[in-house]
């Protein structure tokens, strides 16, 4: 038989063995992020100069010279991939989720426009390298010359920006409250400016953290670009050429058997880390302090 | 267009609704209303709620169907001309309205809210904007309150001065007709005074059709009123006949409390 004072203790016992769990788990979620960023930190920092954003890629490490070099080369290429993914896929994932949010409603098009949320969900569950396959398969049937080139690393990008920014979008729309939409309505406003000008325009906090989201998902992104923009040309050549970037530079660079390569790959892992951070940093204070501004 | 009606009593028509019915899905919110709204004058649409005064007056710019499953049967005529036949678009631009709930645009400015419609709906110019911006906010009472900062986000005026600025917002359109949609259920009272002063006023230039829960806000402003029950026109006429001399006994249950 147990007694009053037993189950107390054994309440007790239980509460204070998943307060420990629970404390365990926080750890475990806290501790693979930390690790990283002392590890970036600890081996990539204590390189890490002003040289690495105005210095190109050094040779190999020889008997006669060994140059610590730096990442413009990488950093270029990676703004440039980016920004070329960012042009196709900020515009269609706008248009297609003020499709989506604006025009849906009942009947054909309402199917349609769930349709379209839809495959952007399968779309952003679609693994990045077979993105990279099939945009790969794609140019090759196009024009064989430019496989391996920025062009088809910013299209594979672009793929996996737009379901991103077009997710973020829908609901940055969606939060838009009705009462806008009519009294826009009621004012004889057409419904496409009504959606660009007023909604669009209202929901735009939201929906530039989808843009920066996805810039920083691409920037991160290197399978896509282990396939078709993967190269070690120290200079940038043009659009029909491939060029290095940032994420596949770590991939390259951890690699090799030279030290100042080694370095190099630590310092881009730092780099890269930091620019996402802060991204996603800027995008949530400027979603906070736009919407904080007109909502008042 | 036989049966279109032309006076109504001493005033000319300038809405005239026939056999008009309008449904949520399958359900019909209201039933073959047929009213004459009389030109330059206030005409109140009182009843309790869900009697289908809102989804009425919401027919009255098409706006009723632009909600999810919702159409309309039937004919509202404004100036003789079939609403339902033209242009969704112009019609609302002859037709303003007033919502329940302020509902300037957060991300503009006061400035810019009022001249919304004109840039929105055409291309005028700098002038053209600072003069309608200039007479709506006159004929909306709210100049004085807010001349020197006009530039100032329209979120920053009180509720009754965002309504004020919704008013000025419609006018600026340079519509025929205002329809305001229980404009003051959200506001104070000396705000709701205000705007039903405002109303008074604006007769003079627009024909005013307003919907109101508030039997004595009727009786205050408007020149005719219609009684809306379960989504049928019970009666309609001439305010202090139908609040004084009801002739029909929902009427009279309705305006002296015994439901509603």
């Amino acid at each position: 038989m147990t007694t009053r004072s037993d189950r107390g203790l054994r309440r007790k016992i239980f509460s204070h063995s998943m307060v420990v769990l629970s404390g365990l788990a926080i750890v475990a979620v806290m501790l693979p992020l930390f690790w990283i960023i002392y590890e970036c930190v600890v081996l990539g920092g204590s390189h890490l100069t002003l040289n690495y954003f105005t210095q190109g890629t050094p040779p190999p490490c020889s008997p006669i010279s060994c140059e610590a070099g730096g990442g413009l080369t990488m950093i270029q290429g990676s703004f440039i991939v980016v920004a070329l993914a960012t042009l196709y896929a900020v515009p269609i994932g706008i248009a297609a989720a003020i499709f989506a949010v604006e025009y849906g409603g009942g009947g054909a098009l309402g199917a349609l426009s769930r349709a379209l949320s839809m495959a952007a969900d399968v779309l952003s569950g679609v693994p990045s390298i077979v993105i990279g396959v099939f945009v790969y398969v794609l140019i090759l049937y196009y024009d064989h010359g430019i496989v391996f080139s920025v062009t088809s690393g910013s299209l594979a990008l672009g793929a996996i920006m737009l379901p991103i920014v077009m997710r973020t979008t829908e609901e940055a729309l969606r939060t838009v409250p009705h009462s806008v939409r009519e009294a826009a309505l009621a004012l004889g406003m057409t419904r496409w400016k009504i959606s660009l000008r007023i909604v669009l325009i209202s929901a735009l906090p939201g929906v530039l953290t989808g843009i920066l989201l996805a810039i920083a998902r691409a920037v991160g992104e290197a399978a896509p670009l282990l396939l078709l923009d993967n190269t070690t040309l120290p200079r940038f050549l043009g659009f029909n050429y491939p060029a290095q970037s940032l994420s596949l530079g770590i991939y390259l660079w951890a690699d090799s058997p030279y030290k100042n390569l080694q370095n190099l790959a630590w310092e881009t892992a730092l780099v890269l880390l930091i620019f996402v951070l802060v991204l996603s940093l800027t995008s949530r204070l400027a979603l906070n302090r736009l919407s904080r501004k007109w909502k008042a | 267009m036989e049966g279109l009606n032309t006076m109504l009593g001493e005033s000319p028509v300038k809405m005239d609704v026939q056999s008009l019915n309008a449904f949520y899905g399958e359900s019909r919110a209201i039933q073959d209303i047929n009213l004459a709204i009389p030109e330059k004058q206030v005409t109140a649409i009182i009843g309790p709620s869900g009697c289908g005064k809102s989804t009425l007056i919401r027919c009255l710019n098409r706006l009723h169907e632009t909600g999810f499953k919702a159409r309309v049967e039937g004919s509202v005529f404004l100036d003789g001309e079939d609403l339902y036949q033209i242009d969704a678009t112009l019609v609302r631009r002859r037709v303003g309205m007033v919502f329940q709930k302020p509902n300037p645009f957060a991300t503009m400015s006061i400035y810019n809210n009022v001249s919304a419609p004109l840039r929105f709906n055409g291309h005028p110019s700098r002038q053209e904007c600072d003069d309608a911006v200039l007479r709506a906010l006159k004929q909306a009472a709210l100049w004085d309150e807010v001349k020197d900062r006009v530039d100032d986000p329209a979120t920053s005026l009180s509720g009754g001065q965002q309504q004020r600025l919704c008013i000025a917002r419609a006018l600026a359109a340079n519509p025929e007709v205002l329809l305001m949609d229980e404009p003051c259920s959200a506001l104070d009272p000396i705000a709701t005074a205000k705007i039903e002063e405002l109303i008074g006023q604006l007769k003079q230039e627009y024909t005013v059709v307003i919907v109101t829960h508030n039997m004595q806000q009727a009786a205050r402003v408007s020149d005719r009123t219609a009684f809306l029950y379960l989504g049928k026109l019970i009666e309609y006429g001439p305010t202090e006949d139908l609040f004084e001399r009801p002739k029909e006994h929902l009427t009279e249950s309705y305006i002296t409390g015994r439901f509603g």
